[in-house]
């Protein structure tokens, strides 16, 4: 156990909650489960949590978009709480449609940009449908300190609207250069080229599964991996030899164990 | 990014009506891809049109017309659109979007009709109303519609396209190149309280009148009862009393036919007088079993088994047929969204943890002129129940991680989805009351006009005016509504804050606190219900079937802490009365009484039919079983018919990895497209104890032994759930019927059959049934043509594995492993996919050996447990050849099989062996690989029943059969892979 307080933010129509809160408990890190209602009620609670994760589903039904309605629920509730989460030294991880959210509340842009000048967004998979599928996630060199580049994780994704595309050629190079892909599609067999379809499961440009803002602190992404914390999860693990635990755990570990290491800045 | 920032011209505006409010349309973005649009035009090229140049489809929205420009503009640019992939135009009330002359454009505008459920415009309502963008009235006023832009379709290919593909017209209203939507709330205006309905005086055809009319549903003899009851009280009924009564009284609600009196013909000419089929033999097997993991069986929504320490768990499967042909999307969507409130009021309330889905269609390769008026084609209705599962499973975070599909010509007009929910709950948990005193809450949706008659309306044949008549039966369901009740209701269950509970289903209110009153009495206030939109008739209200509500027995003193803990996830709770101990049902509409019925006339007064019952056999001769001209392209076609081939189409659509609890998922192997048994998922975080779910079906064996087919049914879908790990001795299975028109003794004859079946095959596997649904009339008519479907039982099986570290998977493991094949073959090929191929019809259908099978299902488990076995297989349709080819490409390894070494017991003239050997159907067996030092052990473990080493795993990645020396085929795995993935895929 570890001194780290991670809250998993939930709202109508979140499903994977429980399993994140298995996630970050497997991390050691004391979680509180919270739905907006209460955070909307008591936003200075946040101030004391070193993580707060958004964690997957369907919110508000993701009619309209996925993720849009959350997001914009947060903006007019906790935009200020948020921010200054972020800015003492929090860190924020939104999963699948926490992604989404996060993309549509602005947090994963520069702090001073507003909501109309986001220059990426999450859409309709290629395949126009909903995917259920494991993947391959390879950690990239990135302003998200606890990441270990190069480390392949497989873990699934599940997701209608998870296609990451740019406004324009620009912005993917910024993106880059500001160190914020966090996490790529990859093929396993050849992890080091770009992945097509089915290991870039929806059409994501430049094979792009997760971001992370400018400071790192901040990071979405499309796949699950709190759905390989153990090693029977794994899609092949009856052909496999004994794994001690699922490749997704270290993921939270590690992000935990940074998190107890780090000093926050008082509010 | 605006496309077009002003309103149209005034030219625009006179000549063409435009609806009293803002629109919104949010299009992509010219320069990005349009995956829909790309879709459209692909489903045109499939209905054999020429497909359009292009089409866009745009999301367009409806808002009040009092808001100001500026917070259209605010809304359009904040909620609806996205700044980057989409594209945006705005028109005034009253006025066009300006859009010009567009030559060869046409706009098909789709939106649902007024009181159909539209999810999208109560999300944007209520997100506006919470952050307070209201216009001067304070409401936003949101409607929703799809416009489909295309270009180049000439106008009767574009009426056929969208009749076929865009839009559903029972539930939707369309307009072609016309912008005239209709705006507004549904404005009927019906008078509440007591409705006095005629009924003492009417002879035999004013009460027949009176039941049609009214979609009663009730036959003359139960009219003439209802007429008695009410002459003894010396009073007219209302309206509301006499729904009440068709609505329990319904086959849906009340199984009429399982429960009455039939008089059976059996095979030697005998009468026999069933009192109660339903209780005769299936549920007698379960109390003569009287195994000790039954926790609550047939009484409950659901059944209710024991499953760990202080854990139960419970399962519901359920049919949603007629809505289904009607609306294939919304039907599948609310039948499951209906299943997984079974669950949720099974006891006092289950988690749901997986969902499972089977659907039975018409041949998708089906001529398009080949369609019954009226229905529509197997694809269409395929890919829309797929599509209503998938939205509405994966909304509420279940997992869909079992289910099948099957394929036949009987199907066409009266398709059958079957949709199961599997929930986990705390020993506590499993009981429920009700006391006088106790308060009445109804929790989740709101009561609209949606529904009526949906009780009533699935107890009758459908027809080819189903679809205008029955449209108010449809239902487009809200599944984020329906987890927030969820997401409450278990909170309020671990706080022990209500003490009964059932879901709001056929009947609505009226069969939900009818069941739960039933030994107390119950007095309601319709006033108190809240409503979606006014204009509801008192007995609409009491009947109504609006989706996502449940109604819960909530002691006084918990009344206010429960309805802080539902308002707390935004779910609306409300109190509409209080259970009594008057043994009477009163309902009241504020002052009015508008019905009063006594419990005991209701729940028992229905007059119980006697029905006659006789089954003959159709009598055609035993074709044997010739040999193949090819064995390679025999075995490719199969891999590639519809019932075989792979469904990963459906089952990536499905979330079947949501909760985290996947072990064995629905396709396993190296590249995941190995078709599994069986699912199996570890529900608790601190056992190792996991659950499987399989089923099995055979409605091609109906057609000709519906006997043999319930027996091979519960066969499979025990041989299913033992091949990934589960313990045959820890097992539940589930029937459910879907049959044809049981007035005629043939199909009665051959219910009867097949539940005396589910008698003996309970009884000789030791499996109890712990819950099932039977859904009768399958029929449609066609002018004066009647097309029945096959009698078709889905067993559903539910088992436990006790150690998830041991659970198999089908792929093929490693070179050098030895094949066995375990179980008899016989000569046995009636209803085979090998004689589908063939043209063939007739013969022996496979029966499973009472006395053999259980014993081989407990060796397979205990050479399982005992970690013997590398990969296991059953086998089903196709036989052992197509078990080999799957179990070989998904372990991407070759094998080679001697079906040569497959000995099969009195083989007669006419049946080739090789042929019976590589696609027999025999029942309880399994291909299973093993390991050279497991050998000796897993041969004794079989010393004394039916096991043969037919092969071995090898490295080539080829298919190789033979009969001793005798190359049948040789293929390349990859062949076999492509066939098996090359099909219809949605």
């Amino acid at each position: 156990m570890t001194n780290v307080k991670a809250m998993v933010l939930r709202s109508a129509g979140t499903n994977c909650d429980l399993e994140t809160v298995e996630a970050f408990e497997a991390a050691g890190a004391e979680v509180a489960l919270v739905h907006l209602n209460e955070l909307s009620r008591e936003p200075a609670r946040l101030e004391d949590f070193q993580i707060l994760a958004i964690a997957g589903g369907f919110s508000y039904g993701d009619y309209v978009a996925a993720g849009r309605v959350f997001g914009i629920e947060l903006r007019h509730r906790l935009q200020r709480e948020l921010s200054a989460h972020v800015a003492r030294g929090g860190l924020a991880l939104g999963i699948c449609n926490g992604f989404q959210i996060l993309v549509e509340l602005g947090l994963l842009q520069a702090p001073s940009s507003a909501p109309e000048e986001r220059a990426f967004a999450l859409t309709d998979n290629a395949s126009a449908r909903f995917e259920c599928r494991w993947v391959t996630l390879r950690s990239e060199a990135c302003a998200v300190p606890w990441l270990v580049p190069g480390e392949l994780m497989p873990v699934p994704i599940a997701h209608a609207e998870g296609r990451f595309v740019v406004r324009d050629e620009a912005t993917l190079a910024a993106l880059e250069a500001g160190g914020q892909i966090a996490l790529r599609y990859v093929d396993p067999a050849a992890p080091n080229t770009t992945a097509v379809y089915p290991a870039n499961p929806n059409g994501s440009v430049a094979g792009i599964a997760g971001l992370c803002d400018p400071t790192g602190r901040v990071l979405g992404l499309m796949p699950h991996p709190e759905r390989n914390l153990h090693p029977w999860q794994h899609p092949q693990w009856t052909r496999r030899g004994a794994r001690a635990e699922g490749e997704g755990l270290p993921f939270y570990r590690r992000m935990v164990e940074f998190a107890a290491d780090a000093t926050l800045t008082p509010a | 990014m605006m496309e077009t920032a002003e309103a149209s011209s005034d030219e625009e505006a006179t000549t063409v009506p435009f609806p009293e409010a803002w629109r919104i349309e949010v299009l992509r973005h010219p320069d990005r891809e349009d995956p829909e649009g790309e879709h459209v035009s692909g489903a045109f090229r499939e209905l054999g049109l020429t497909p359009p140049r292009r089409t866009r489809v745009a999301r367009g929205v409806l808002l009040a017309p009092d808001y100001d420009r500026s917070a259209i503009d605010a809304i359009a640019s904040e909620l609806l659109a996205d700044p980057v992939v989409d594209v945006v135009r705005i028109a005034a009330p009253g006025q066009g979007f300006g859009l010009g002359e567009r030559p060869g454009l046409h706009r098909v505008l789709v939106q649902r009709q007024p009181g159909v459920m539209d999810p999208v415009a109560r999300t944007i309502e209520d997100l506006l109303v919470r952050i307070g963008r209201t216009p001067a009235s304070g409401t936003p006023g949101i409607g929703t519609y799809r416009a489909f832009e295309l270009e180049g379709p000439n106008p009767t290919e574009l009426e056929l396209a969208t009749k076929k593909l865009l839009a559903n017209e029972t539930i939707e209203n369309v307009r072609i190149d016309r912008e005239d939507l209709p705006y507004g709330k549904p404005t009927a205006q019906t008078a509440r309280g007591r409705v006095q309905v005629e009924l003492l005086a009417a002879n035999a055809d004013e009460l027949e009148r009176i039941s049609t009319e009214g979609q009663l549903s009730l036959t003359l003899v139960e009219m003439r009862a209802i007429q008695e009851h009410f002459e003894a009280l010396g009073r007219e009924p209302s309206a509301c009393e006499l729904e009440t009564i068709a609505q329990t009284w319904s086959e849906h609600c009340k199984h009429k036919t399982l429960t009455g009196i039939v008089e059976f013909e059996n095979a030697s000419g005998e009468i026999e007088r069933i009192d109660n089929l339903l209780k005769s033999t299936i549920a007698r097997a379960t109390h003569e079993l009287d195994r000790d993991f039954c926790v609550s069986v047939f009484v409950d929504n659901a059944g209710i088994i024991a499953f760990d320490e202080g854990w139960d768990i419970c399962i519901k499967v359920e049919t949603h047929n007629h809505p289904s042909a009607i609306d294939p999307y919304g039907g599948a969507g609310t039948g499951i969204g209906g299943v997984i409130r079974d669950v949720l009021g099974a006891g006092l309330g289950a988690k749901p943890i997986a969902n499972t889905d089977c659907f039975f269609v018409g041949p998708p390769d089906l001529a398009r002129d080949a369609v019954p008026k009226g229905s529509m084609h197997p694809r269409r209705i395929l890919r829309g129940v797929v599509a209503g599962v998938r939205d509405y499973g994966n909304r509420m975070g279940i997992p869909t991680v079992n289910g099948g599909v099957w394929f036949d010509e009987g199907y066409v007009a009266n398709p059958l989805v079957y949709a199961g929910t599997i929930g986990l709950m705390p020993r506590s948990a499993a009981t429920k009351e009700v006391r006088p005193g106790d308060v009445i809450v109804t929790v989740g949706g709101r009561t609209g006009r949606d529904g009526i008659h949906g009780a009533t309306f699935s107890s009758i044949e459908l027809s080819e005016h189903s679809e205008t008549v029955s449209s108010s039966a449809v239902q487009i369901g809200d599944p984020i509504t329906e987890k927030r009740v969820l997401d409450g209701l278990l909170r309020a269950r671990d706080l022990g804050l209500y003490r009964g509970i059932t879901d709001c289903g056929a009947g609505g209110f009226s069969s939900a606190v009818g069941e739960m009153g039933e030994h107390t009495g119950a007095e309601v206030d319709l006033a108190n219900v809240p409503l979606k939109y006014p204009g509801l008739s008192s007995h609409e209200i009491w009947i109504s079937e609006a989706q996502e509500r449940m109604v819960l027995a909530v002691p006084p003193e918990h009344v206010e802490r429960l309805l802080a803990v539902f308002a707390a996830e935004d779910v609306e709770a409300t109190v509409i009365g209080r259970f009594t101990d008057t043994k009477t049902l009163v309902v009241k509409d504020g002052e009015a009484v508008v019905a009063e019925l006594g419990m005991g006339f209701l729940h028992d007064g229905a007059p119980r039919p006697t029905r006659t019952a006789r089954f003959e056999a159709p009598d055609v001769p035993d074709p044997g079983c010739p040999r193949p001209e090819s064995f390679e392209s025999a075995l490719l076609s199969l891999l590639a018919s519809p019932n075989i081939s792979s469904k990963e189409w459906i089952i990536r659509q499905y979330d079947h990895e949501v909760q985290g609890m996947s072990v064995v998922k629905p396709l396993v192997g190296v590249r995941a497209d190995g078709p599994s048994d069986g699912a199996v998922l570890r529900p608790l975080q601190h056992s190792w104890k996991g659950l499987t779910i399989a089923c099995g079906a055979l409605p091609s064996y109906g057609k000709l032994d519906p006997y043999a087919m319930a027996l091979a049914a519960i066969d499979e879908a025990l041989r299913n759930a033992v091949a990934v790990g589960a313990d045959p001795d820890h097992a539940a299975i589930l029937d459910n019927f879907s049959w044809g028109n049981c007035d005629k003794p043939r199909e009665l004859g051959a219910l009867v059959l097949a539940c005396q079946a589910c008698y003996d095959g309970a009884l000789a596997y030791g499996t109890p049934f712990v819950s099932g649904k039977d859904s009768l009339n399958n029929e449609y008519r066609v002018g004066d043509r009647t097309i029945s479907i096959p009698p078709t039982l889905l067993i559903t099986c539910i088992a436990r594995v006790n150690d998830v570290r041991r659970a198999v998977t089908m792929d093929a493991k490693q070179a050098g492993n030895e094949l066995y094949l375990v179980g008899t073959t016989g000569a046995e090929l009636g209803g085979s996919q090998y004689f589908e191929l063939e043209g063939l019809f007739g013969g022996r259908v496979p029966r499973p050996d009472l006395a053999l099978a259980p014993q081989i299902l407990r060796a397979m488990h205990q050479a399982i447990s005992g970690g013997l076995a590398a990969s296991v297989h059953d086998l089903s349709d196709g036989g052992l050849a197509v078990a080999a080819a799957e179990m070989a490409f998904a372990g991407e390894l070759g094998i080679d099989l001697d079906v040569g070494a497959v000995t099969i017991p009195g083989l007669e003239p006419g049946y080739d062996a090789d042929a019976v050997r590589a696609f027999s159907e025999s029942c309880t067996r399994f291909l299973v690989e093993v390991a050279p030092e497991h050998a000796a052990d897993f041969e004794r473990a079989f010393a004394s029943l039916p096991c043969r080493r037919v092969g071995a795993v090898i490295a080539e990645p080829r298919l190789r059969l033979r009969s001793g020396s005798t190359v049948l085929t040789d293929l390349a795995l990859e062949s076999t892979r492509q066939a098996f993935t090359g099909g219809f895929r949605g």
